[in-house]
């Protein structure tokens, strides 16, 4: 029998405590700044903005720091603060084809307006590391080539004309764009609604999830028709002014995947699309979104629904590492109640199978003697 | 008179524009420069919240939610009667109340010279420096391509 009890408070507070001490580490390391976090550790804090779902640089190192540097710890600490905010409004859609690009890349095609612009990148590095680095070199500026501005329409614009590509995702024109932190998933889901939870989703998720489509799991042939990198001006419709207000810019990841496709019931043989958008810089995250999005229209365009990345409730449920994690580490909590109620009635199913087992036992023996 | 009122809207946008792209310590730094007054009415704010950002599927079709930014906004009123209003990305709410009051100042006849020249000028000429600096650092990662000579004759 258990019997209902309260306490450890004292332990808690000492525990709370402990981690405060903890997280500060050896006192004679200096502590960590949140400007060193925001420029120094970028990419991080562009992924708790983005699965945190909030665009602020600083309040995103600071829960990097908090968390001391538990990525979905620091993204809940975020998601968390969003909670305590007033909602001023929704800004104009953002313009991608107008982004100041850093960084624009396609793989299918090699010559498009505006060119291969590589920008701060990964790739083609050799992953070796590199202990200069830890020495504290001095870096050397950035190389420039001062050349004419030129336009970088998107992608998809220049497959457009041949009619040998789909359109942007079009909804009809009276569909108010739905919202996930206002209404409670529903399925199935419209495409605008699928986007806003794979746009915050878990990185890790949504790339297994896109690879797994890749190595034949709801296969789609995709190929990076357009990544870019860059910033975006933002403008919020207020009742006070009779014109967008210009509110500055963020920095977002977009992807273009392309995906070749022999046609069906529903639609001609052309190339399909998937889309990627999310906050900072991100292309594994905005890559595997858009494989995601994409898998995630088979019955739209009349595929059969065979693997786990075309199946809407289950990548769409699953998705949200907050919730995920949630769910998962409350099984740490305590449960000595539920664990006592499952025990008393393992007891019981225990003692009458054993009750069931020797009475058949002394049948046997019974029937052996006979 | 309808083509100039669009015009004084756009130049006042514009005017917003570089304000909530500034920086917040070069804001105050002009400011103090320029000796521009700071004593008004706080109408509403400073306060933070949020927006919510909208993308387009498929980078040009229907809007979707992408998630939310943190926002800063302030209205003031002068003792001259301007109404001015600010609204930038961020948390800060002493660059808030200052470009408030710019905007307000701006649309005083008295002032608005002195803001365009001794705040929002300089504060442009740096962010377009800025803007520069980082497309030619782009633009020298642009790949140039060129065709191999092949090895038959």
């Amino acid at each position: 029998m258990y019997v209902a009890v309260k306490g450890g408070e004292a332990a808690i507070a000492n525990a709370h405590r402990l981690l405060a001490d903890r997280r500060r580490g050896d006192r004679s390391v200096p502590a960590l700044r949140l400007d060193q976090i925001v420029e120094q550790l970028a990419l991080g804090v562009d992924r708790v903005m983005s699965e945190g779902s909030l665009y602020d640089r600083e309040l995103a190192a600071l829960a990097v720091v908090q968390a001391r540097g538990d990525m979905i710890e620091a993204i809940f600490l975020v998601r968390a603060y969003r909670t305590t905010l007033p909602r001023f409004g929704y800004t104009s859609p953002v313009d991608t084809g107008a982004m100041q690009v850093e960084r624009r890349v396609s793989a299918a095609y090699k010559d498009l307006p505006g060119g291969q612009v590589l920008g701060p990148t990964f790739d083609y590095t050799h992953r070796l590391l590199d202990p200069e680095l830890a020495a504290g070199a001095d870096v050397e500026a950035p190389a420039q080539r001062p050349v004419e501005a030129e336009a970088m329409p998107s992608v998809s614009s220049i497959l457009a004309h041949e009619g040998l590509i789909e359109a942007d995702g079009d909804m009809p024109l009276d569909h108010v764009p739905g919202d996930i932190t206002r209404e409670p998933l529903q399925f199935p889901m419209a495409r605008d609604i699928r986007l806003q939870a794979l746009s915050r989703g878990d990185e890790g998720f949504l790339l297994a999830l896109g690879y797994s489509t890749q190595r034949g799991y709801a296969r789609n042939h995709p190929f990076a028709g357009e990544v870019r990198i860059g910033e975006v001006e933002l403008e919020l419709d207020i009742p006070e002014l009779p014109f967008a207000v210009p509110i500055g810019s963020i920095r977002v990841t977009e992807c273009q995947m392309v995906n070749q496709f022999k046609g069906s019931a529903k639609a001609p043989p052309q190339f399909t699309r998937g889309y990627g958008l999310v906050f900072g810089q991100s292309e594994r995250k905005a890559m595997a979104m858009a494989l995601c999005d994409r898998a995630l229209r088979a019955s739209e365009l009349g595929e059969d629904v065979v693997a786990a990345a075309q199946d809407e409730e289950f990548v769409i449920s699953h998705s949200d590492n907050v919730q995920a994690t949630g769910f998962v580490e409350h099984l740490k909590l305590p449960h000595y109640v539920d664990f006592q109620a499952e025990l008393d009635l393992v007891r019981r199913m225990r003692a009458e199978y054993e009750a069931r087992e020797s009475s058949d036992t002394a049948e046997e023996k019974r029937e052996a003697a006979e | 008179m309808r083509g100039q009122k669009a015009r004084e809207q756009a130049e006042r946008k514009a005017v917003m524009a570089t304000l909530a792209q500034a920086k917040a310590e070069e804001i105050a730094r002009l400011w103090s420069e320029a000796g521009l007054p700071s004593e008004v009415e706080l109408l509403r704010g400073p306060e933070t919240g949020l927006v919510t950002v909208r993308g387009r599927i498929g980078g040009g079709g229907a809007p979707f939610n992408v998630g939310e930014a943190t926002v800063t906004r302030a209205t003031v009123r002068l003792p001259s009667g301007q109404v001015g209003h600010s609204y930038a990305l961020g948390r800060d709410k002493g660059k808030a109340k200052l470009t408030a009051i710019a905007d307000a100042l701006w649309q005083d006849p008295a002032h608005r010279e002195t803001i365009e020249t001794k705040l929002v000028r300089p504060l442009r000429t740096a962010l377009e420096e800025a803007r520069e600096k980082r497309r030619v650092e782009a633009a020298a990662t642009k790949v140039d391509f060129f065709t191999m000579v092949r090895g038959e004759d």
